[in-house]
């Protein structure tokens, strides 16, 4: 059986890059082994324009750009979608407002004019908005009861208090009744605009004319009003350990979030830590944490680390599902293993583990369309260089335990962690 | 793509199937049981999903911890199902490393240990996932529904099990258990990716055709009879969402009705995806429930499921109702649907569309090795991998008076089971 071939990852010479005259980027790579194509994108349109009484403002435009256009309206946005089987959807981050959509190679033209007419002239129809916001209540009537969410959401109002990132990007009821038809059209009107606008494409299509394509729909929007997004503030460490609850009656399991502020995706400190957080939490079936918290104590069905480090500095914290009664025997163990990870890091043996599957792991989260165009985006969005999946190995294997303790102990500290626990 | 692949039988009764692919540098292998939740008594329920978390725990020669390393140093995703009719065991693995797979399967097939101590704490561990399930209204709603529907045949309860079960069942039910069902002569092996067919076949039958077959094994038959009413239930938990499951008795998978079913449901509430890993979904917004009840201010989403059983289960709708709405104000638009489509035909486009569509999302499966390999068993679970090659053909043989003929069957108000999930600290709404 042969060894994987290093070409058949994505590189500078099999991914197209072209930057359009307005500043759109447009990235892409050929796949002929299926007849469907994957597209994926974003635009400098988040949550960190929204201001605090009308939070979820950058979501709610990004779910309103279907609803209805210029050219065609809810149903006939969707009938061309659905009848092709094609899907195209919205959602906005902190930073950006994203999307993604698949059809048959065949239609991709259809897919694009959709794109851009959702893009660049939808026109919130006051019924679709309506309906949209009931839909929009529901769901955070939903993730109130929600165990896990609610504990992620407390857990990241303690880490980021004072900075935006605190905030939900899907806003509070009151701040969901507060936006009007007029709040979204004016949003759209002044934020969305080819400066910054990334469009990632893969699958059967042909990269020499796929420019073009995008050139024909998006090669003349302009929008001189598209502001710079806000700076960040520097993010204060906490002080001191914090624990909040949050109650939630009549349920049977509680979560519990723990943990801190880690690097940002371009700090050289990432792929440490991300390799010391696979051995805290992720490698096999989730590391050490998975090892004393499931494996050892069967006190959860789910333990387990995560770092979601972004344009700014994202959340390094371990997150569990335990039985109401085992909450403070489950946090003792998980607060015991950060601390031991803190002193005295990883053992030569778990790093190599961890380097092992990362490298590994590679040909299968880039196998689909879908894991090409992510990894496409990643290259644009955190300046990674086109070659980065052909140089990760190397990225990898430079890491050492010293690194890694030294990445833990600049981020973690066991007296400093932030405790969100929601349940009964 | 190809449709090509091979079937083999060994002299154990081990049924193999392979399919080269060479899209991408990586073998997805899984091994199929005919053995899930539709084979426990009472008071042994959970049992097969329990069993599936034990064969984690280790052999002689894999202990648990180097079992999972192993898997996990090559890069490799690996996981279990329980389903009523089956339990699989996956690896997918860069091309070169399958073997590893393939060991781990022969090795866990006769030699998992079932440790008292490991035991007591996976007892605590499948606990723990109901308890999270038991969060979720939709769950507790499904199960009651489900349990309403079949008071005869054992897809009454949930794969997860009673609690009380999970509380008494023992090591030595586990085992039993394992011994039973875990034998060649019960198994399909699905193997789809970057490999040589006669090399992978001499491989697999060097490490499997040595296991000794088991006695042959009758599977429980307790069919349900005929509905003779239709179940209205309600289900009382937190929360400010009300939800309704409506589900009907559905023809099995390899029912020739299937199809049609099939059809109805995606011309009702929107296409559903085969794919069990990748490929995504396509919305359903066009769907006649959603125009129907989201755009009509009733529901805030609804959605269909149809599920490839061997016997015969439910078709499901469930839908999510708006804030402001009741749930008999959505339940009566809905019923409105329903007779819409048993009383006037379906146009040929609205099937040419569902098959289009239907093509669309097989075309995005087939990007995914670990799918591909999935289907290869699965179908074998409930019919035979023919099922899957031929299914876009036989929905594209569905015809408007089918698809009148099934709604008539099966959407009618005598076959089903209405629950509903009635929050308890919702505000009084007009």
């Amino acid at each position: 059986m042969k060894p994987v071939n290093q070409h058949s990852l994505p590189g500078a010479d099999d991914i197209t890059r072209v930057v359009l005259p307005n500043g759109t980027t447009v990235l892409a790579r050929t796949n002929f082994n299926s007849p469907s194509v994957v597209i994926g994108g974003y635009l400098p349109c988040g949550s960190l324009f929204d201001p605090d009484e009308k939070l979820g403002l950058a979501d709610f435009t990004a779910g309103g750009l279907l609803r209805g256009s210029e050219k065609r309206d809810f149903q006939q946005i969707f009938n061309d979608l659905e009848s092709a089987g094609a899907n195209l959807s919205f959602s906005a981050g902190g930073h950006t407002a994203g999307f993604t959509g698949r059809c048959l190679s065949e239609d991709l033209p259809l897919l694009f004019d959709l794109l851009a007419d959702a893009l660049r002239c939808p026109t919130f129809p006051s019924a679709q908005v309506e309906r949209l916001r009931a839909q929009f209540l529901t769901g955070l009537a939903i993730r109130a009861q929600d165990t896990a969410e609610m504990a992620s959401l407390t857990f990241d109002q303690i880490v980021f208090k004072g900075h935006p990132y605190a905030r939900p990007d899907d806003g509070w009821p009151e701040t969901i009744q507060a936006i009007t038809r007029d709040d979204l059209a004016d949003f759209h009107h002044t934020h969305y605009g080819p400066r910054g606008l990334v469009l990632a494409i893969v699958g059967a299509v042909e990269p020499k004319t796929i420019a073009g394509q995008v050139a024909e729909v998006l090669g003349d929007w302009t929008n001189p009003s598209q502001p710079e997004l806000p700076a960040l503030p520097e993010l204060k460490p906490l002080k001191n350990s914090v624990t909040r609850k949050v109650k939630i009656p009549g349920k049977s399991q509680a979560d519990i979030d723990i943990g801190t502020s880690g690097p940002r995706r371009k700090d050289p400190e990432f792929m440490p830590a991300s390799l010391g957080n696979s051995v805290l939490g992720q490698f096999g079936m989730a590391g050490r944490i998975g090892e004393v918290v499931r494996q050892k104590s069967g006190l959860a069905y789910y333990a387990s680390s995560s770092l979601s480090a972004g344009i700014g500095p994202g959340a390094w914290d371990v997150s569990a599902g335990v039985n109401p009664g085992n909450v403070q025997k489950a946090r003792d163990l998980i607060c015991n293993e950060i601390a031991r990870f803190i002193e005295k890091g990883v053992t030569e043996e778990e790093l190599a583990d961890s380097q092992s599957n990362f490298i590994g792991r590679l040909p299968l989260s880039l196998e689909s369309n879908a894991g090409v165009v992510n990894a496409l985006m990643n290259i644009e969005r955190f300046d990674l260089g086109l070659d980065y999946y052909r140089c990760y190995a190397e990225l990898v294997r430079a890491v050492t335990p010293e690194d890694v303790l030294a990445s833990a102990s600049k981020y973690l500290h066991p007296d400093k962690l932030a405790v969100a626990i929601a349940g009964p | 793509m190809t449709d090509a692949y091979q079937e083999h039988l060994l002299a154990n009764g081990l049924k193999v199937l392979l399919k080269e692919i060479h899209t991408a540098p990586l073998v997805s292998s899984w091994i199929w049981y005919r053995v899930g939740s539709r084979d426990e008594f009472t008071g042994h329920t959970g049992l097969s999903h329990w069993c599936e978390h034990m064969q984690f725990k280790g052999t002689p020669q894999f202990p648990s911890s180097v079992l999972d390393r192993a898997v996990s140093r090559d890069g490799g995703m690996w996981n279990a199902f329980t389903y009523f009719d089956w339990t699989t065991y996956f690896e997918t693995m860069p091309a070169d490393k399958i073997d590893l797979g393939l060991r781990i399967e022969a090795d866990r097939m006769v030699n998992s240990l079932f440790n008292e101590k490991e035991v007591a704490s996976e007892r605590t561990v499948v606990i723990s996932e109901r308890e999270g399930s038991e969060n979720e209204p939709y769950f507790l709603l499904g199960e009651a529904v489900q349990n309403a529907a079949f008071r005869v045949h054992p897809y009454h309860h949930e794969v997860i099990g009673d609690l009380p079960d999970l509380k008494s069942m023992s090591r030595d039910d586990l085992y039993g258990h394992y011994r039973t069902f875990y034998v060649p002569n019960n198994a399909v092996i699905s193997v789809a990716g970057d490999f040589n067919t006669g090399e992978m076949l001499a491989r697999i039958r060097e490490l499997y055709e040595q296991i000794p077959a088991g006695p042959k094994l009758t599977r429980l038959s307790r069919p349900e009879p005929s509905a003779c009413g239709e179940h209205r239930l309600t289900v009382e938990g937190p929360g400010q969402t009300t939800y309704l499951d409506i589900s009907y008795h559905a023809p099995a998978a390899s029912d020739p009705d299937f199809f049609p079913v099939m059809v109805l449901d995606s011309l009702l509430a929107g296409p559903s995806s085969l794919n069990m890993f990748g490929g995504g979904g396509i919305s359903n917004k066009t769907s006649r429930l959603y125009r129907s009840l989201v755009e009509k201010e009733l529901a805030v989403s609804v959605s269909g499921g149809l599920s490839a059983t061997a016997d015969p289960f439910l078709y499901s709708v469930m839908i999510t109702v708006h804030p402001k709405r009741k749930p008999e104000e959505a339940l009566a638009a809905f019923d409105d649907e329903i007779k819409r489509i048993q009383n006037e035909l379906t146009t040929v486009a609205e099937i040419t569309r569902a098959i289009k569509q239907a093509r669309a999302l097989f075309a995005y499966g087939t990007e995914n090795i670990t799918n591909q390999a999935f289907w290869l068993g699965h179908a074998e679970m409930f019919a035979a991998y023919d099922w899957f090659l031929t299914y876009l053909e036989k929905l594209a043989r569905v015809t408007p008076a089918d698809m009148q003929r099934a709604a008539q069957k099966y959407l009618r108000p005598q076959n089903r089971v209405v629950g509903t999930y009635i929050p308890i600290d919702a505000e009084v709404q007009a």
